[in-house]
């Protein structure tokens, strides 16, 4: 039974955390990945690309409300979600017309293009502050939990309770359903190998007769829907908060990087090794432990390896090792 | 005209900006002297944290994004280097601690020794485990209690080490080898990487070091705040309790709490000018020297550098240590002025991002042009703000008062400041990529 | 005689704005013939190919492919009127498998494809059986079958090849000449630049020997082979 327990504790508080937290970061990091392998730059924007899109969304979700619209027990985010996303990809077309085309015909070095970035972050950043404010918004509504921890208790007799959020569920459904869409696109479709082809090859391509500015253009598109929805997903699951989506960054360059930069699958890898790092290292283990040792042996403390606020620290500590010993990440990504 | 009348203009143009500021309060200018010597004083610093990240950007083109750590480390020395020690505090838990930080570097040092004798293979990989494991365990046994025992004398006033109770100049320098010392062992690791893996990794860095700040009370107090630091220069209060000052200030036409309140800025602006100076002149006679010669010969072409036998990283490495020190200094500098160092407020946005659009836009390369751009930049900074807001009143004044709009836009219109910033640098990086002084 | 189908005539120009390379130069090829351009290192053989495919700025002369003047067009313009070109290096998505190698190869065509690539699998059986790997993971022989099959998935109407033979071994060498004389007996004009003079001229039905950007000699493969100035400056007598 005090095994059950372990296992339940466990599962409800590293485990489904870990997971949902890692698909949000697995989405993130697939965005940069994308913009990395095709644009062939570190994209400094991504993390305020995210927050325009969630709050988009937001803002959208707050008119059907004041419609009397909802989603049943889902949240009314979701419905948003599509107007977020077109709105999301408005932008970033907006700014690689304005901004990007001139560095990529100019043929500037990756770092220009970084720095062009930073600029592009900041006015998104700015952009996104004045609209909404730079607050704490919770906009998740309909049913909260999937299963809740009394019920649970009740259901299975345990000590330990299990609950799963509405948000946790939908963020995994979702994250597995844009997952295996993306790699149809990019493995199936005419488009999608085009992208693969220039992102391999650009000069290979140009000579096959495919158009950079359309796969660019297809890149934006699908980086917008992914950072849209990884910023929802984040959103609906904490809050949104404009500058706590600046610092996602962090976490999602770590699993980019981790899983090799310009690898999709890497990107993916990376944002679960990333998520489960943060969680497990940041987690008191005392209520596992609790149920593991014998009583005489019970841990006075919380048994945590390090406090929360060190969450970074994981993620780049992990970045730094893959980095000294596996510079490519672990699926292999480009080295420009 | 020639270039150096036109950059002179340019400098003329800026302290002028300065100088309005406390002469009228037409429009966005304020009309306060008091204002008007903030924005000289941030100026200057912000003049010399553009300086060391010319160093490493504009000599050597290493892109350094984690700014904001080295300044809050010159930030930290003022509270290690200039507050009086906590009593009891050393001998409460200093030696665990102490102890505990030799315990941890054993492990790692023991780690990478046993990595580097044994072969590869899975008895390394148990072995390296179990000795940072264990090493790990020994370090929490010992830090815990001591960090706990320091925490709990006066909590309320305390509750850290406290520092070493010197006078707060030595701080600056202090923060300056803080500084340093972290960039060395980031260097280490980081440089020879790509450029971009370099940016995410002092993001990174910089990042930790605003969460040690923030969490180990025992250090730097965290989210609690240190106030009261030290000063260099004498207290509002004691001059103008001092006849002799009242006297004098009367003499000039000032009542005694203006009077003082402008002694101590100019006081401090005269200290930062001889520090920004010192650092002006060395920087160019780096850029001079062969040493900055060679610097910008592997900046323009590694290879062709690594062919001639230079040895990159090494150079590399040497220039970001150095950099970073003066981002160090600067960081010292800043929290000094502060009187306080609350680690809450740092904030990536401005403490390292800014700093680069002052590099942009001053023109990478060219130590004059990081003066000015710091100077330039941290006026829009502080102006932008009221710029936006008479451009938002004039916008909106068709709109009926306590519209929910004009509410919204004039509430907002602080965050004004940062899309305003991150256009400056997409249109200096568009149309004038070398900067208002190129590099020669 | 009437104008050659393809035909780089008089060609003078360099990269860029650098300094001109090649000297009214002239290349040509006709259906079902094997052009091969041979030189010393540095004649600028694949600079004459280059220029006849557009990738450096033609100052004076002209390029034609069946009568039209196709000097202003861009690289990516004549694959479109179907000019094929294989490129010396890095001449294959290495992260695709083979098959969809010669999709992309055939990304311009709108219509079915899979006639095209049925064609190149006979032509070259190996690539049938590897059609799913990655064509990075292939050897040196085969990337090259690979690279000239994603260029034929355009049905063009002449191929260009760039030293195709650079790096493979003699015997794999001599089964890509093999191929390549089966795709010219399809009536497609080949024009080849080539190292190894002396087994291209061999298979040749023209040969152009270069030196310093300008035409030396030129002839039928076995005239040139025979000739003994060619022998003994080019050919190691």
């Amino acid at each position: 039974m005090d095994f059950l327990n372990a296992i339940v504790a466990l599962t409800n508080f590293v485990m489904i955390p870990a997971v949902a937290y890692g698909s949000q970061l697995a989405l993130g990091a697939l965005g940069v990945t994308l913009i990395y392998s095709i644009l062939r730059f570190s994209n400094f924007a991504h993390g305020d690309t995210m927050a325009f899109g969630t709050m988009m969304t937001i803002l959208f979700t707050w008119l059907f409300q004041s419609w009397g619209i909802g989603f049943g027990v889902l949240p009314t985010a979701l419905l948003a979600l599509p107007f977020g996303i077109l709105a999301t990809m408005a932008l970033v077309l907006v700014t690689d017309r304005t901004v990007y085309r001139f560095y990529r015909d100019q043929k500037a070095k990756p770092v220009v293009f970084v720095m062009v970035s930073l600029g592009v972050m900041f006015m998104m950043n700015g952009l996104v502050r004045f609209i909404i404010g730079p607050g704490d918004q919770r906009f998740a509504d309909g049913e909260r939990f999937i299963i809740k921890a009394r019920a649970f208790k009740e259901m299975t007799g345990l000590r330990e309770g299990l609950a799963i959020k509405t948000t946790q569920g939908i963020t995994v459904v979702t994250a597995i359903v844009v997952v295996a869409l993306l790699f149809w696109f990019l493995n199936r479709t005419r488009t999608g190998k085009s992208m693969r082809a220039y992102s391999d090859n650009e000069d290979l391509a140009l000579l096959s007769g495919i158009n950079p500015e359309r796969v660019v253009m297809y890149t934006w598109l699908i980086v917008a829907t992914l950072a849209t929805i990884a910023g929802v997903l984040y959103g609906l699951d904490k809050s949104f908060k404009p500058f706590t989506y600046f610092q996602l960054l962090l976490p999602i360059f770590a699993s980019a990087i981790v899983g090799g930069l310009g690898s999709p699958q890497g990107a993916i890898a990376g944002g679960f090794i990333i998520a489960f790092s943060e969680v497990t290292i940041t987690y008191a283990w005392k209520k596992v432990l609790r149920y593991l040792m014998p009583d005489n042996l019970d841990p006075d403390g919380l048994v945590q390896l390090m406090s929360t606020d060190y969450k970074f620290a994981v993620s780049f500590a992990i970045l730094i090792i893959v980095l000294l010993f596996k510079p490519t990440g672990l699926f292999k990504g480009k080295s420009v | 005209m020639t270039d150096t009348m036109k950059h002179s203009l340019m400098f003329a143009a800026v302290a002028l900006l300065i100088l309005l500021e406390g002469l009228t309060d037409w429009s966005f200018f304020s009309g306060s002297w008091n204002s008007s010597l903030v924005i000289l004083n941030m100026g200057l610093i912000s003049a010399i944290m553009a300086l060391g990240v010319n160093l490493q950007w504009g000599f050597a083109g290493l892109f350094n994004v984690g700014i904001m750590g080295f300044t809050a480390l010159g930030g930290l020395a003022v509270v290690l280097t200039a507050t009086p020690p906590t009593p009891g505090a050393w001998s409460a838990g200093g030696p665990g601690v102490l102890m505990a930080m030799v315990m941890g570097a054993l492990t790692v040092i023991s780690a990478v020794a046993v990595t580097r004798v044994l072969p590869k293979g899975r008895l390394r990989s148990l072995l390296v485990l179990a000795i940072l494991v264990v090493g790990f365990l020994i370090y929490r046994a010992l830090f815990d209690p001591s960090i706990e025992a320091i925490e709990e004398i006066s909590p309320a006033i305390s509750g850290n080490l406290g520092g070493l109770g010197w006078p707060v100049i030595l701080s600056w320098p202090v923060g300056g080898l803080l500084a340093a010392g972290t960039a060395w062992l980031i260097g280490k690791t980081a440089l020879g990487l790509r450029s971009d893996y370099l940016a995410i990794a002092t993001l990174g860095i910089a990042e930790i070091i605003i969460a040690i700040l923030k969490n180990e009370d025992w250090l730097s107090r965290g989210v609690k705040n240190v106030v009261g630091l030290p000063r260099p220069v004498p207290y509002e209060v004691d001059l103008q309790n001092d006849p002799a000052y009242v006297e004098w200030f009367a003499s000039l036409g000032m009542d005694p709490v203006l009077g003082s309140t402008l002694y101590v800025k100019l006081g401090y602006a005269m200290l930062f000018s001889i520090v920004l100076i010192a650092l002006l002149w060395m920087a160019q006679m780096a850029l001079k020297s062969p040493w900055g010669r060679m610097m910008r010969a592997i900046r323009d072409n590694e290879v062709a550098a690594r062919a001639m036998g230079k040895n990159v990283t090494k150079r590399h490495l040497q220039i970001f240590v150095l950099g970073s020190a003066i981002c160090g200094i600067a960081g010292a500098m800043m929290t000094t002025l502060d009187g306080q160092l609350t680690p809450g407020t740092y904030n990536p946005l401005r403490f390292t991002f800014l700093i680069w659009v002052m590099v942009i836009v001053g023109g990478s390369g060219n130590n004059f042009g990081s003066v000015l751009g710091g100077f330039l930049i941290w006026f829009l900074w502080i102006k932008v703000e009221p710029m936006s807001l008479e451009l938002i009143t004039l916008l909106t004044s068709g709109l009926e008062e306590g519209s929910f709009l004009r509410g919204h836009l004039m509430e907002n219109a602080a965050h004004m400041r940062l899309f305003t910033m991150g256009l400056i640098l997409l249109l200096v990086l568009r149309f004038s990529p070398r900067g208002l002084i190129p590099e020669k | 005689m009437s104008e050659p189908f393809l035909i780089g005539d008089g060609m003078t120009g360099g990269y860029g704005k650098g300094p001109d390379i090649l000297h009214d130069c002239t290349i040509a090829v006709n259906p079902g013939e094997i052009a091969v351009i041979v030189g010393p290192n540095g004649a600028g053989k694949s600079t004459a190919m280059k220029a006849v495919f557009g990738m450096l700025n033609v100052r004076s002369g002209a390029v034609r492919l069946g009568g039209e003047d196709i000097t202003k067009l861009s690289p990516q313009d004549r694959v479109i009127k179907g000019m094929g070109f294989v490129p010396q290096t890095s001449n294959i998505f290495t992260s695709m498998t083979v098959e969809e190698n010669l999709e992309m190869g055939a990304f311009i065509r709108t219509d079915d494809i899979s006639g095209t690539m049925e064609q190149v699998y006979d032509l070259f059986p190996i690539l049938r059986d590897k059609r799913s790997q990655p064509a990075g993971e292939l050897s040196g022989g085969q990337r090259q079958q690979v690279a000239v099959g994603r260029a034929l998935m355009t049905q063009p109407k002449v191929l260009m090849l760039d030293e195709p033979t650079a790096g493979v071994s003699p015997i794999v060498m001599d089964e890509l000449f093999d191929r390549i004389i089966e795709v010219a007996r399809t009536g497609l004009p080949i024009l080849m630049v080539e190292q190894n003079a002396k087994q291209a001229l061999e298979i040749a039905d023209k040969g152009y020997v270069l030196v310093q950007g300008r035409n030396a000699y030129t002839g039928t493969g076995q005239e040139l082979l025979a000739d003994p100035e060619v022998r003994k400056s080019f050919l190691g007598g």
